[in-house]
C-alpha cells in the first residue's frame, strides 16, 4: 500500500515537526512547507533516516496569499493529507495599540491559513478524496482580554474549519479541527504553565494523526480543556466581563 | 527553574535553556557565566543541574547520517538511545554499549561513559565512539578522536560534561540477526556462588546478577546471575523468525503518583526479595526474552522513581578492583543487610578492564543499589563510601549525589589530573554543575 503523502504548513515550529515525525513513522512521505525551507535540511535528513521515507522541502509564507496557486502548483505530489500548523501569538498589549502588529496577527492566524486551506480544499474536492487539519486553538473559544486579538484570529479559523468541513462532508474530504490548549514550545517559552494542562508537541502529533486516521472532528489534545472551556463559555456574559481569566 | 536529577534529590534552583540550533547554543555558552549540559536528566544526582544555567540538549536530537556498511551512526548529542533502536533495529543494527535505560542521550552516555552488562568483554560507552565534536568556552566546536585531539577525547568520556557541550558524535552500532535474548538464569545462594558465576561466565556477552541485600548470615549476597546472548533466527520459534526484528511490545505502565514513604519499608522489601529470588529459581534456566526485557527492564515502569515518594532517592554505587571485590562487597553488605536498608533494585556485575582517564569503571566488581533519601540512609551511605574507600574502590558520579569533595578525592588519584585539566584548558570557568561544585572538581 502506498502512503499518502502529508504536507506540513509551518514545518519549522516544535508542532509542525512533531507532526511531521508522527506521520511519518506512520510511514508517510511528508512535505515540510515553511519561510527559508532550506534551512529544514538537517531535519528532511533526520526523517529520511530515523523513518526510511521521503522528505521534501517547500519553500511557503501564509503572508503570501497570492502566491498559494503556485505553490499548490509546484508541489511534487498533491498531498493526500495538509496539516496547518502556523500561527502567531505576537504581544496584546502591543496587538491593542498598534494597527500593524494586530493584522500580522489576524492574517498569520486566520487569512493565512484559511486562503490556504480553502485552496486546497478545493483541490481536495476535485479529486473527491483528502484530509485538511487546522490546528486552532481554544484561544478561539471565547475572547479574553488577554489574548483577543489572537483569539479572534483563532475563533475565525475554527469557525471556516467548521464550515468547510459541513461543506465537502459529502465530497469524500474530510475536515479535522485540533485545538491544542497549553503546548510546550518556543511560543510558550518562559511562560508559567501549570502541568497538568500543558501537552508536548509530541502529544499533539499524536492526537492530530488519531483524530484523521479515525475521522474525527473537532479534538482537543487533552480532553480536560474540553472541560474547562465549555466551562468558560458558560459563564454568563454579565459575569465574565468582570472577570481576569 | 526548580531541577533536579532522576533520583529526584536534591532538588536545585537553576536557570533552564532549550537551544534550538547550535548558534542559539553558541550564544548561551558564550553568555554564561558558567553552564553544564543536560540530556534526559537520568543522572540520578545534580550532575545535569547547573550552578547558573542548565542547558537542554532536548531540541538538538536530529540524526544525521548513517552509514550500513560500518554501522556508524552520526547523531546530535540530545538524540535518545531509544530512538536509535527504534529506527535501526528494524535494519538489524543495535548499540553495541547500553546503560539499563534506553531513555539516555548519546551526549550523557558519552559525559557519563556509561557500561552495560558486556562491560567485561568490549568495555565502557567509549568502545563505541568513533568522535565526539564539543563546544568549547568560545564557543567553537572542537571534532576530538582517539586520533586527532585525544586529550579532549578522553576527557570528555566520562568528563561529565565538564569539558564542554557535547554537540554531535559518531558510534557505532553492531549488526544483530533479532531483537531477542537468549537468557540463562543462575541462582546463587551466596555472594562466592555469584561471583562463581561471573568468572566463570567470562565469555558470556552480557552478565548481570540482581542480587538481595538483605539477605544475611549464609544466604548473604545471594543473587540471580543472568547471561545474555544475541539469539539467532534459528533459535527463534516460527511466530517470531517470520519478523525476527520486530518484538511485539508490552503496554506500559507508570508510576501515576508518589507512594508514602512507608510502603518501601524492611518488611515488605524483604518480602519482595524473598519472593523474587524464588522466582528465579523456580523460573530458572534458559528463556527467550525480548531486548527491551532484557536490558530495559524498569523502562516499562514509566516514572518508576516516584516509589520512594516525594523525598527521592540516592543511588550508591562503586566499583572495587578485583582482588578486593569479596571482601569489599561482603562488608558493604554486612552493613547493609545489617540496618535493613537494602532496596529490591540491586544490580551486581563483573567489570572488565578499563583504560580512560576519568570513567568510572575498573576491573573488579560494581555494585548498586537505591536508598529513599533519610537521615538514617544518609548515614549509612557515608559508612558505604568508607568501606569502598578502604578497599581501594571508587564511585559512578552519573548516580552520585551526595558525596564529599574528599571521600571522591580519595578514591580517585585520578581526580587531580582531572582537575588539572580543568584549569589548563579553561574548561573550569565555564562548565560547571552543582556537582562539580559540591566535589570540587
Amino acid at each position: 500500500m502506498t502512503m499518502e503523502h502529508v504536507l506540513v504548513l509551518g514545518a519549522r515550529s516544535d508542532i509542525g515537526k512533531a507532526i511531521a515525525h508522527e506521520f511519518a513513522e506512520r510511514g508517510h512521505p511528508v512535505q515540510l512547507a515553511a519561510r527559508n525551507a532550506e534551512t529544514l535540511e538537517a531535519d528532511k535528513a533526520d526523517i529520511e533516516l530515523r523513518y526510511g521515507v521521503g522528505a521534501t522541502l517547500h519553500e511557503f509564507d501564509v503572508l503570501e496569499t497570492g502566491s498559494f496557486d503556485g505553490f499548490i502548483d509546484a508541489l511534487p505530489d498533491l498531498p493526500g493529507i495538509v496539516v496547518c500548523v502556523v500561527g502567531y501569538m505576537g504581544e496584546q498589549t502591543e496587538n491593542e495599540g498598534d494597527a500593524a502588529a494586530a493584522s500580522l496577527v489576524m492574517r498569520s492566524n486566520f487569512e493565512g491559513p484559511a486562503q490556504i486551506l480553502g485552496a486546497f480544499a478545493n483541490r481536495f474536492e476535485e479529486r473527491g478524496s483528502g484530509t485538511i487539519v487546522g490546528v486552532s486553538s481554544v484561544a478561539g473559544d471565547r475572547g479574553r482580554a488577554t489574548n483577543y486579538v489572537y483569539g479572534s484570529a483563532k475563533a475565525g479559523l475554527t469557525a471556516f474549519l467548521s464550515g468547510l468541513r459541513n461543506r465537502l462532508a459529502k465530497k469524500g474530504v474530510h475536515v479535522v479541527t485540533v485545538l491544542p490548549g497549553f503546548v510546550d514550545t518556543q511560543m510558550t517559552e518562559g511562560m508559567d504553565l501549570p502541568e497538568r494542562l500543558t501537552a508536548q508537541p509530541s502529544e499533539v502529533a499524536a492526537a492530530t494523526a488519531r483524530a484523521v486516521e479515525r475521522g474525527r472532528n473537532v479534538i482537543y489534545v487533552k480532553p480536560i480543556w474540553q472541560l474547562i472551556m465549555a466551562i468558560i463559555r458558560n459563564i454568563p456574559e454579565p459575569v465574565f466581563k468582570k472577570l481576569s481569566i | 527553574m526548580r531541577l533536579s536529577g532522576w533520583g529526584r534529590y536534591p532538588v536545585l534552583e537553576t536557570s533552564v535553556i532549550a537551544p534550538r540550533s547550535v548558534e542559539s547554543l553558541r550564544s548561551v555558552v558564550r553568555e554564561g557565566p558558567d553552564v553544564i549540559a543536560r540530556g534526559n536528566g537520568r543522572a540520578y544526582g545534580d550532575s545535569a543541574i547547573g550552578r547558573t544555567t542548565t542547558v537542554h540538549t532536548r531540541h538538538l536530537n536530529r540524526m544525521v547520517s548513517f552509514d550500513n556498511q560500518t554501522g556508524v551512526l552520526v547523531a546530535e548529542a540530545g538524540v535518545l538511545l531509544g530512538d536509535v533502536i527504534a529506527a535501526f533495529l528494524p535494519r538489524g543494527w543495535f548499540p553495541i554499549v547500553t546503560p539499563g535505560t534506553k531513555f539516555v542521550t548519546i551526549g550523557g552516555a558519552i559525559a557519563a561513559d556509561v557500561h552495560g552488562k558486556n562491560h567485561h568483554r568490549v568495555g565502557s560507552f567509549r568502545h563505541c565512539v568513533e568522535w565526539v565534536e564539543v563546544m568549547g568556552d568560545d564557543g567553537e566546536i572542537t571534532r576530538c578522536s582517539r586520533a586527532s585531539n585525544s586529550a579532549l577525547f578522553d576527557h570528555t568520556l566520562g568528563g561529565m560534561g565538564l569539558t564542554g557541550i557535547i554537540v554531535r558524535a559518531a558510534v557505532r552500532l553492531q549488526p544483530v540477526e533479532t531483537g531477542w535474548i537468549k537468557q540463562k538464569t543462575i541462582a546463587a545462594p551466596s555472594l562466592q556462588d555469584a561471583m562463581n558465576a561471573f568468572e566463570a561466565a567470562q565469555d558470556a556477552t552480557y552478565s548481570v546478577a540482581w542480587i538481595d541485600c538483605l539477605s544475611t548470615g549464609r544466604n548473604l549476597g545471594r543473587s540471580l546471575v543472568m547471561l545474555g546472548e544475541h539469539a539467532a533466527v534459528s533459535d527463534l520459534p516460527g511466530r517470531y523468525a517470520r519478523q525476527p526484528l520486530i518484538c511485539p511490545t508490552k503496554r506500559k505502565k507508570s508510576v501515576p503518583m508518589d507512594l508514602p514513604s512507608f510502603a518501601l519499608n524492611r518488611h515488605t522489601v524483604r518480602a519482595f526479595n524473598a519472593g523474587y529470588y524464588w522466582m528465579g529459581v523456580r523460573n530458572g534456566d534458559t528463556k527467550l526474552v525480548n531486548w527491551d526485557t532484557f536490558f530495559y527492564p524498569l523502562d516499562a515502569i514509566l516514572g518508576w522513581n516516584r516509589i520512594y515518594g516525594r523525598s527521592g532517592f540516592a543511588q550508591f554505587q562503586c566499583a572495587l578492583p578485583i582482588h578486593r571485590s569479596r571482601a569489599g562487597l561482603t562488608e558493604l553488605l554486612q552493613a547493609i543487610a545489617g540496618k535493613g536498608m537494602g532496596s529490591f533494585l540491586s544490580v551486581l556485575k563483573r567489570f572488565g578492564p578499563q583504560d580512560s582517564p576519568f570513567s568510572f569503571p575498573m576491573e573488579g566488581y560494581t555494585l548498586a543499589l537505591d536508598f529513599p533519601i533519610s537521615d538514617k540512609t544518609l548515614i549509612l551511605m557515608d559508612k558505604l563510601d568508607r568501606i569502598t574507600l578502604e578497599h581501594g574502590g571508587r564511585f559512578y558520579l552519573a548516580k552520585d549525589s551526595r558525596m564529599s569533595a574528599n571521600t571522591l578525592n580519595r578514591s580517585d588519584d585520578r581526580v587531580t589530573r582531572f582537575r588539572e585539566a580543568r584549569n589548563v584548558n579553561g574548561w573550569r570557568d565555564r562548565f560547571r554543575s552543582a556537582q562539580s561544585e559540591r566535589l570540587e572538581i
